[in-house]
C-alpha cells in the first residue's frame, strides 16, 4: 500500500504542467518523438495526424473545436494540438487512479449486491458465507468515499460536459446540459453513495441482530431492506454507469452500458467471494463451508462470465453492424489503440473461464478455481482500464508506474479493510433461519 | 442368466435405500430398481457410473461450432464474397461478429439434439417401443428392486429381503 502511494504520487509528479515540460518530454520518447517529427514535417502531413487524431478523440472535443477554428493558422495550430496531448497527459494519473478506485469499489458493491440477492431469493445454500460477504462489503464506505472524490474533484479531466466553454459551442452537449450539470451530478453521486452505505450499514446491523435475537424480526427487516435495495441499485446503477463513465465520451451513447458494467462488477465480485472464502478455508477459519458451497461459487462465476460476454458482445455487435459513425468512434479508439488488451480481455473474460470451469469436478477443486478466479480478475481489471482509459487519454495510455502504483495502492487498502471487516465477528453466522440447511447443503 | 429373479416390492423410498444398501452390502446382486420417481442418491447407492452424457455433448457442441464456421466461410467468404451492406467479406475473422449468432445456435443445436438422440439410444427407448415394466405399480406408488437369485438360497434370500422391510416378495423362474 505504501509503495502504491509513492507510485501515485510519483504519477501526479511527473505529469508535465505545460506545454514545454511535454515537448521534452515527448521528444526523449522514441515513439512519440515520432508523431512528433510526423506532425511538424509539413502542413499536409499535419493535418492529416490531427484528423486522425480527432476520429479517435471525438469525444475531447475540446481540441477539436479549437482545432477547427483554428484549422488556417499553423502555428495556433500546433498550441492546440499540443494544448490537447497536455490535457491528455495531466489526466493520466487521474485515470490511473480512478481505475483502481473503481476496481476495488465496485467489487465491494457487486458483493453487496449479491448479498442482497441471496436474502431477497432466500437462498439456503449461502447463509453460510454471509459473514465473508460482509467483511468484503466493508470496503463499500471507504471505497465509495475516494471513487466519489475522485469523480467530482476530476472535472475536465474526465468530462468534457464540465468544460464551459466546450458546452458553448457544441449544441449536441448543450442539448444533454438539463442531465449533465455539475450540480445535478453531484447531488445523483452523494445519492448513490449513501444510499448504498445505508443498505450496507443496515443489513450489517440487522444480520448481527439476528445473532442474538429471539424471534425472526432482524431477518424479515433484512429481508425487506434486500427487496427495496435491489430496486433501489438498478436504477442508480444505470446512472451511475451513465454519469460517471458514459458522459466520459458525452457524444456516444449505448442502451445496454449499465448492465454491461454491472456485469462485470457482479463477476468480480463473486470471484472475489470464492477466492476470500477458498483463502478462509485453507486457514481453517470456515471449517462448515464445504466444496458444494464452493461449486456454487464457481458456478455463479462461469454464468456471469458467460453473461458478461452476452452484454460485451450485443452492445460490440449492434455498433459494428449498424457502422453508424457517432456510435462506432467508441470501438474504433479501443481497437485501434488498445487491441491487445480489448481483444485479450475477451480471453480472459470467457473463452478461459469456460474452458475451465465448465466441468463439474474442476468446480471442486480449490486451485481451479483459484487459477479461473485470477484470470477473471485480470481480466475484468483490463476491462474497468478500457472503460476509462480510451476515453480519458486517448492514445497516450501506458501501464507503468502509476498504474501499478494505484494498483497496489487500492489492493493494499483493500485486503487491509477487508480484513479488518472479517475480523470483527465470528464468521459463522448465528440465528439465521437457513444456516442449518446451508451448512448441510449438498450438491 | 439362468432366468431366476426375485421382486421385492417397497412402499417408500426411504425404505427402498436403506433396503439397496443393505442388499450391497450382503453381497446380492441387484440386477435393476424399478421406481415411479427419480430417487435422490440411488444410483450412489447402487454403485451406478457416473453418466458421459454431459461428455457428448461438449464434443458435439465442439462440432456443431466446427460446422457453422466450415459452413459460412466456405459461403460467403470462399464461394461467392459479395459486398452486401459493405460488410467486409475478405476473410473470415473480419465480418466474424456477423456469423457469431449462427456459431452459438448452431452449437447448442448440436449439442442438445445429439445429447438426446444419444441418451434414447443408450437408454434404448423410441416409439412403439414395448414397456418393461414387471409391474404395473412401480409407475404409481411402488419401488421394485429385482435380485439375482440364481446362485443364493431362495430361502434365506426371501428372509433377508423380509428384514430390509419389503412388503411383497416374488420368486420369477
Amino acid at each position: 500500500m505504501i509503495v502504491g502511494a509513492l507510485g501515485l504520487v510519483y504519477g501526479f509528479l511527473t505529469t508535465p504542467s505545460n506545454v514545454e515540460e511535454l515537448k521534452e518530454m515527448m521528444a526523449s520518447e522514441e515513439h512519440h518523438g515520432d508523431s512528433e517529427t510526423h506532425a511538424m514535417n509539413s502542413e499536409e502531413d499535419h493535418h492529416e495526424a490531427i484528423s486522425e487524431h480527432e476520429v479517435v478523440n471525438e469525444e475531447h472535443g475540446a481540441a477539436a473545436v479549437s482545432h477547427e477554428a483554428n484549422a488556417h493558422e499553423s502555428a495556433s495550430h500546433d498550441d492546440a494540438h499540443y494544448e490537447h496531448v497536455l490535457h491528455q497527459y495531466q489526466t493520466k494519473p487521474w485515470s490511473a487512479t480512478f481505475v483502481n478506485a473503481f476496481f476495488f469499489f465496485m467489487i465491494a458493491l457487486g458483493a453487496l449486491v449479491f448479498y442482497a440477492i441471496q436474502y431477497a431469493a432466500s437462498a439456503g445454500w449461502s447463509p453460510v458465507l454471509f459473514r465473508v460477504i460482509e467483511g468484503i462489503t466493508a470496503y463499500l464506505l471507504p471505497g465509495s468515499i475516494i471513487v466519489f472524490l475522485i469523480v467530482v474533484f476530476a472535472g475536465t479531466h474526465f468530462y468534457p460536459w464540465q468544460n464551459e466553454e466546450l458546452v458553448a459551442h457544441d449544441p449536441i452537449l448543450q442539448a444533454k446540459s438539463g442531465y449533465l450539470n455539475f450540480p445535478f451530478f453531484l447531488i445523483r453521486g452523494i445519492i448513490y453513495i449513501i444510499g448504498w452505505n445505508l443498505y450496507r450499514h443496515f443489513s450489517r446491523k440487522n444480520s448481527l441482530a439476528q445473532e442474538t435475537a429471539l424471534d425472526l424480526a432482524p431477518y424479515k427487516r433484512n429481508f425487506k431492506l434486500a427487496v427495496f435495495f435491489l430496486m433501489f441499485f438498478i436504477v442508480t446503477e444505470s446512472t451511475m454507469a451513465w454519469d460517471w463513465f458514459m458522459s466520459m465520451t458525452p457524444h456516444w451513447y449505448s442502451t445496454l452500458f449499465a448492465w454491461y458494467i454491472f456485469a462485470t462488477m457482479f463477476v468480480s465480485a463473486i470471484t472475489v467471494i470464492a477466492l476470500v472464502t477458498i483463502m478462509l478455508k485453507k486457514l481453517n477459519l470456515v471449517p462448515f463451508i464445504n466444496d458444494s458451497h464452493l461449486h456454487d461459487l464457481a458456478k455463479f462465476m462461469f454464468a456471469f462470465s458467460v453473461f458478461w460476454t452476452y452484454l460485451w458482445f450485443s452492445q460490440f455487435m449492434l455498433i459494428w453492424y449498424a457502422n453508424i459513425p457517432e456510435e462506432v468512434t467508441y470501438f474504433i479508439i479501443r481497437i485501434q489503440e488498445y487491441n491487445l488488451l480489448f481483444f485479450g480481455m475477451l480471453v480472459l473474460n470467457f473463452v478461459f473461464p469456460i474452458l475451465i470451469l465448465i466441468n463439474s469436478d474442476y468446480k471442486r477443486i480449490p486451485w481451479f478455481v483459484i487459477m479461473a478466479g485470477v484470470l477473471l480478475l485480470a481480466g475484468h481489471y483490463i476491462d474497468v482500464f478500457l472503460l476509462v482509459m480510451p476515453s480519458t487519454v486517448g492514445p497516450y495510455w501506458f501501464f507503468g508506474i502509476t498504474e501499478i502504483g494505484g494498483l497496489l495502492f487500492f489492493l493494499g487498502l483493500f485486503i487491509l479493510v477487508v480484513g479488518a471487516g472479517l475480523g470483527k465477528v465470528a464468521l459463522r453466522p448465528k440465528g439465521n433461519p437457513f444456516i442449518v440447511e446451508s451448512e448441510n447443503y449438498h450438491y | 442368466m439362468s432366468g431366476k429373479v426375485i421382486h421385492a416390492l417397497y412402499t417408500d423410498d426411504d425404505l427402498l435405500m436403506q433396503a439397496v444398501k443393505q442388499t450391497r452390502k450382503a453381497n446380492y446382486h441387484i440386477n435393476d430398481v424399478f421406481t415411479p420417481f427419480p430417487v435422490h442418491g440411488l444410483d450412489k447407492a447402487l454403485g451406478l457410473a457416473p453418466t458421459r452424457l454431459a461428455i457428448c455433448a461438449f464434443l458435439y457442441g465442439i462440432t456443431g461450432l466446427t460446422v457453422a464456421t466450415l459452413m459460412m466461410n466456405f459461403i460467403m467468404i470462399e464461394d461467392w464474397p459479395q459486398d452486401i451492406g459493405g460488410k467486409p467479406s475478405f476473410s473470415y475473422i473480419q465480418n466474424m461478429p456477423a456469423f457469431v449468432p449462427i456459431m452459438f445456435e448452431l452449437t447448442v443445436f448440436f449439442a442438445a439434439h445429439l445429447m438426446v438422440i444419444t441418451f434414447y439410444m443408450r437408454s434404448k427407448i423410441w416409439p412403439f417401443k414395448v414397456a418393461e415394466n414387471p409391474d404395473v405399480r412401480t409407475t404409481d406408488d411402488h419401488f421394485l428392486v429385482e435380485i439375482d437369485a440364481a446362485n443364493h438360497d431362495v430361502d434365506s434370500l426371501t428372509k433377508f429381503l423380509y428384514d430390509t422391510g419389503a412388503s411383497e416378495i416374488k420368486l420369477i423362474e
